[in-house]
């Protein structure tokens, strides 16, 4: 294997064996060293052996080993050759981040934290077990699965703000419910405005530090007030539906020639790639929905405590999927398949896909950091587009194993800690808590600083957490 | 050994052993018992019954995998141990559990992976390998 150096920060595989394609990291020496440590380059190099793949395999600063394609993976496929693969999306459709400003001044917050906190906790179930107190009938979860964020329009929880500020309109197509496997409703029928466990969470955050006054002001950023940022995914039933089409794409396509078999995929242009596609998209939009009615759950905890709380969603982004984009390669504008696996979109300004008031700016990004850390809001750019196809980061990456951090790390030690930064905490699992403690992940701030240098990602904010509720 | 945990950067890794293919497959279950409860103790409180079918010996792993996963989220179902009956490349299995909402401080697994997979025969019985995305 060839390590060629492009310049700073881009370290580039050379086309080898059955590679179709190099493989180019994006990350500091920093970084790179910890990404060589796994085995995310390996998986890296089986993606470039997926047929249709076009000019090369990406791996973001924060990436880390998956299954298939590693975590911080991105690939692109011609749409008339490639292929579409379950595992190169990720088991969790859509998993994503939305970010929220309010009108709530930090010194009023502080006043009422622990009252705030424990009210979110109650109304937004989290952990395993806990059912939320949204549960439909599977006519209308099916409406939700192919409306995705205008269902919560017409049922009022959501404004048309929220669907403005949502990638694609929080409604992906093309969709079909039908698609979606009964296993699949079954697991998520009772889990919608639910956070599931792992490293979703919802944070109630101050404005630590402003780079971009203007963009900061366009996303309706103060710095004496609170944000809000949520992130989970499409739960059990996202993981079902990449679950169920792995299984029929193997069934029909054979696994014999590919380098990993969590890589099965179908041709996009095949009948069960278009059926992956639809169910995808079905998940997807369920995952919108989910962070939406934390959402108007987090809102209506706050108006509990604020009467006349207003809070307003800055935009709400994908970090787990595959959508049809236009890029241009070699000089010519085509349409890909572009899937990003732990990776943030990151469009330039003048995207038609973009909310009119972030036309001349680019796409709003965001980038939680490891627990009680730090989190960053970005801004899209055209370097992207050029270099990263329009891609960068999604977090701050792991580096330390769930049972080494068991092993080395206690929960007093991370509660003690979080105290003594004026973090409050609340979660449903000790233990879980563990597994997420900040020395399990790379530095978030090195991860943000290669994208910004790079220009695939450029800093607007940065938050500080003020109270944490953790899945 | 019954199972054992390796380290994996952001998921779960495990090994499980035993004489028989159905021993491996039930030693799995401790394995992912284990790790749901957070390392204490599933009570078998109540039976379920599940087949599973599979087209190799690794799918059939996984779908049983993937079985377990869906009793947690769809049926409020947690596992404790199971009673595993293979012939081919069928798999007919007396689960053993408890009501997921009994306990409080449960974890969650996301689905089972291809990644790493393997059931393999060894001197002294059959080994497998999986890892889940939680």
């Amino acid at each position: 294997m060839k390590i060629k150096k492009i310049s700073e920060n881009i370290y580039e595989i050379e086309k080898e064996g059955k590679m179709n394609v190099p493989v180019r990291i994006f990350a500091s020496e920093k970084l790179f060293e910890k990404i060589k440590e796994d085995k995310t380059i390996e998986q890296a190099i089986n993606s470039t052996y997926l047929q249709g793949i076009v000019k090369y395999a990406l791996v973001m600063p924060d990436a880390h080993q998956g299954y298939g394609l590693p975590i911080g993976g991105v690939i692109a496929f011609n749409i008339k050759e490639g292929i579409i693969s379950p595992g190169a999306c990720g088991y969790d459709i859509n998993c994503g981040v939305r970010l929220l400003t309010t009108n709530i001044p930090k010194t009023e917050f502080l006043k009422k934290r622990d009252l705030i906190l424990s009210e979110i906790y109650k109304n937004i179930p989290s952990g395993v077990g806990r059912g939320g107190e949204f549960s439909f009938p599977e006519k209308e979860l099916n409406e939700i699965l192919e409306k995705g964020m205008l269902w919560a329009l017409e049922k009022k929880y959501a404004s048309q703000n929220d669907i403005e500020n949502t990638e694609d309109k929080g409604q992906l197509k093309p969709v079909d419910s039908s698609k979606v496997s009964q296993k699949a409703k079954a697991r998520g029928k009772d889990q919608l405005g639910t956070l599931g466990a792992g490293n979703h969470f919802v944070e109630i955050q101050e404005i630590e530090t402003i780079y971009d006054n203007e963009i900061a002001k366009a996303f309706g950023i103060d710095k004496n007030n609170i944000t809000i940022m949520i992130h989970t995914g499409s739960r059990g039933l996202g993981h079902q539906t990449a679950s169920d089409y792995i299984q029929k794409m193997e069934k029909i396509y054979s696994f014999k020639n590919l380098p990993d078999r969590e890589l099965i995929c179908a041709p996009i242009e095949s009948e069960l790639g278009k059926d992956y596609r639809s169910a995808m998209n079905a998940a997807a939009n369920f995952a919108f929905v989910n962070r939406q009615l934390i959402t108007y759950q987090a809102r209506e905890s706050f108006k509990k405590y604020f009467p006349k709380s207003e809070i307003n969603l800055v935009y709400d982004v994908a970090h787990n999927i595959a959508k049809f984009e236009e890029h241009e390669i070699n000089g010519k504008k085509q349409i890909l398949c572009i899937h990003r696996k732990g990776a943030t979109r990151s469009f330039g300004p003048g995207r038609k896909e973009l909310p009119s008031k972030y036309q001349k700016m680019g796409q709003p990004i965001f980038i939680p950091g490891s627990m009680g850390t730090c989190s960053y809001a970005l801004i899209g750019t055209s370097k992207a587009e050029e270099i990263s196809f329009a891609s960068t980061a999604h977090g701050a990456g792991r580096i330390l194993s769930r049972t080494s951090a068991k092993k080395n790390i206690s929960a007093e030690q991370i509660q003690k800690d979080l105290e003594s930064r004026n973090i409050k905490i609340k979660t449903g699992s000790m233990k879980g808590l563990i597994e997420e403690a900040p020395e399990a992940y790379k530095d978030v701030n090195e991860v943000v600083r290669v994208s910004h240098e790079l220009g695939i990602g450029n800093l607007v904010a940065k938050f500080k957490p003020l109270a944490v509720m953790k899945g | 050994m019954k199972y054992r945990f390796l380290e994996h950067t952001a998921d779960i890794k495990f090994q499980s052993a035993g004489k028989t293919l159905d021993e491996v497959f039930e030693n799995a279950v401790l394995a992912v018992s284990n790790y749901l409860s957070r390392g204490s103790q599933i009570k078998p409180a109540k039976g379920k019954i599940i087949s599973v079918s599979g087209t190799d010996m690794e799918s059939l792993f996984y779908n049983f995998l993937d079985e377990l996963i869906y009793l947690l989220d769809a049926e409020n179902f947690v596992v404790a141990k199971a009673k595993v009956t293979i012939r081919g490349f069928n798999l007919h299995a007396e689960l053993f559990g408890d009501k997921a909402s009994n306990y409080k401080d449960l974890d969650h697994i996301k689905a089972a992976t291809y990644a790493e997979m393997f059931i393999k025969k060894t001197k002294s019985g059959w080994k497998a390998q999986a890892v889940l995305d939680v």
